[in-house]
């Protein structure tokens, strides 16, 4: 990186530090910060969104669909999210292959499960075999992302299907008596007043998502955990201009000081949010804000 | 192979004891259910004993916390930030790198790097931190009056800690602690994926799971025999905790019994 690190094995103290830390593998290290940053930001939009189509299912008139949104809320409480996240990551792969397949290769009379093997055509690969390196990781994060949001909707399906029955029966009462449809009734009435008790949820919800960033690891992407790992390991002088011991336990460190740094930030903001969301509120604590404030 | 020779031959395959290879080839429902099954020994093995004395933890750190003196209180607060606000899933590398390394200072350290204490070692002070907060939480709310009437007693210090503190507020904390348990023992499918390495392809449930998985590269088979186990396991956890918190609630007038209620789960 720096024009003084050309020979390593003259440098000491800081530089050599400084040169360390820069080499190229340790810049994947901090890219790879950014994959979790895009996953977050990806997986909390999409993870509500699921959320919130999954708690209207659940109250809705039509019996399947309130099966739906019931089964999808309640499957991820008797099992470990870690189950689902390595079920889901095979599962979706073969899912999009098998449909692919249908489409693109009808006249393929074989079957799909050979003993221990999976088959589709080789037009129905995903990705290809020819597509560049760049499609398959692409393709590895969109599967982990999915698979999060799938996992974290129906968290948030739970919070927001909470949220949604919080809300006073007689805000609906009114709404009715002023002579607006079911319809009307729950996006104007409804839908805008249940934020402020979903919020705890939904914050204590985003430290859980926070936390479970490392698990990446576990789904095939190269992230924060596979670099530390990778880093960490013992180098020796043959393979690198840097070698050292195992350093798994400052990697590690850094990471812990990392996730630490990262849920007391998003607490702070999430509080500053929920002091101004509850301003005005006819709850609990937006009366004793009033208190405080007279 | 017959199922009932599966079952003898991998019933508890996990800890080491019958056959010593992990069938082949084409695998049978037996062989799924018998492996899968035997590999939740170990999870209920993680799970119980690191519940157990994390409860006493628990406690130290819920009345350290909520003690005036900052020398009991910051070294609490400090525990139960660490161990809270970050995954359990570098809980488990960090110990197991930190274990590696003082390896080579003493072997008092050598059976740490082995998952059946270090991973139990990292549990156990991840459930204590997170039941901590809930004992805490359950410390804070106990009804002013409660307290209000051991005074009037003349009781003090221990002694009413012991009759009203401690039975008051293990009342008010046990359906949110029914709920950690749960999560507790989804936490430990996570000790063979983080470092610990599993001997001899003696792993917990999700190891064997995805062992099939992996192999067969069918997951529609080992994961729901696994969710089967775990919510089967879920169920006798609720049953056995509800059978604690009837006890616990025994005086209440029948309306006032606080009924356990599974709420959102906490991923580590």
């Amino acid at each position: 990186m720096f024009s003084y690190c050309t020979d390593p094995s003259t440098l000491e103290g800081l530089s050599w530090l400084s040169c360390y830390l820069t080499t190229g593998k340790h810049v994947n290290l901090y890219i790879s910060v950014f994959v979790v940053l895009t996953l977050l930001a990806i997986t909390a939009p999409v993870a509500l969104l699921f959320g919130f189509g999954a708690a209207s299912a659940a109250r809705s008139k039509f019996l399947p669909l309130r099966w739906f949104g019931k089964g999808y809320t309640s499957i991820v409480r008797g099992v470990p999210d870690i189950a689902f996240f390595l079920f889901f990551v095979i599962a979706l792969d073969q899912a999009f292959e098998w449909m692919r397949h249908k489409v693109k290769c009808p006249d393929w009379d074989q079957p799909i499960r050979q003993g221990i093997d999976f088959v589709v055509c080789d037009a129905a690969k995903l990705p290809l075999s020819t597509s560049p390196q760049w499609v398959h990781e692409t393709y590895g994060f969109f599967l982990a992302v999915l698979t999060f949001s799938i996992v974290f909707g129906a968290f948030a399906a739970n919070v927001l299907y909470g949220a949604m029955r919080a809300v006073p029966r007689a805000q609906i009462e009114t709404a009715e008596a002023y002579g607006m449809t079911h319809r009307q009734a729950f996006w104007r009435i409804l839908v805008p007043q249940m934020w402020v008790y979903a919020l705890p949820g939904l914050s204590n919800l985003w430290m859980v998502l926070i936390k479970s960033t490392p698990l990446l690891f576990l789904l095939g992407v190269e992230d924060i955990v596979y670099w530390a790992r990778e880093l960490g390991g013992t180098k020796t002088a043959r393979f690198t201009d840097y070698p050292h011991p195992n350093w798994h336990v400052w990697y590690f460190a850094a990471l812990l000081v990392f996730y630490l740094c990262f849920t007391k930030v998003s607490e702070i903001v999430l509080d500053r949010i929920m002091t101004r969301l509850t301003k005005g509120q006819a709850t609990a604590a937006g009366e004793a804000q009033r208190k405080a404030a007279a | 192979m017959s199922c009932v020779e599966t079952i003898q031959a991998y019933a508890f395959r996990s800890l080491g004891f019958g056959e010593r290879l992990l069938p082949r080839g084409e695998y049978t429902l037996c062989e799924h259910f018998t492996l899968i099954g035997s590999g939740l020994i170990w999870n209920v093995y993680f799970g119980a004993l690191a519940l157990l004395t994390g409860f006493f933890l628990a406690m130290a750190l819920a009345v350290g916390k909520s003690s005036p003196n900052p020398l009991w209180r910051k070294p609490a607060e400090w525990f139960i930030f660490v161990f809270r606000g970050s995954p359990l899933f570098i809980q488990f590398f960090f110990a197991y790198a930190c274990f590696l390394s003082l390896k080579g200072v003493s072997s008092f350290f050598d059976p740490f790097t082995s998952a059946w204490l270090g991973a139990l070692v990292v549990l156990f002070c991840n459930t204590a931190a997170y039941s901590g907060e809930i004992f805490y939480g359950a410390l804070l709310s106990i009804p002013k009056g409660d307290i209000e009437a051991a005074d009037a007693y003349g009781m003090t210090g221990w002694n009413r800690f012991r009759r009203i503190t401690f039975p008051t507020m293990l009342r008010l904390a046990w359906p949110a602690y029914t709920n950690e348990a749960i999560f507790l023992f989804h936490a430990t499918t996570l000790v063979f994926f983080s470092g610990f390495p599993a001997w001899r392809q003696q792993g917990d449930a999700l190891y064997y799971a995805s062992y099939f998985a992996d192999k067969t590269f069918n997951p529609f088979v080992p994961y729901p025999i696994l969710a089967f186990y775990f919510i089967l396991l879920t169920l006798v956890i609720i049953s056995l905790f509800g059978f604690v918190n009837r006890r616990l609630n025994r005086h209440l007038p029948q309306e006032r019994r606080a009924k356990p209620r599974l709420r959102i789960s906490l991923i580590r």
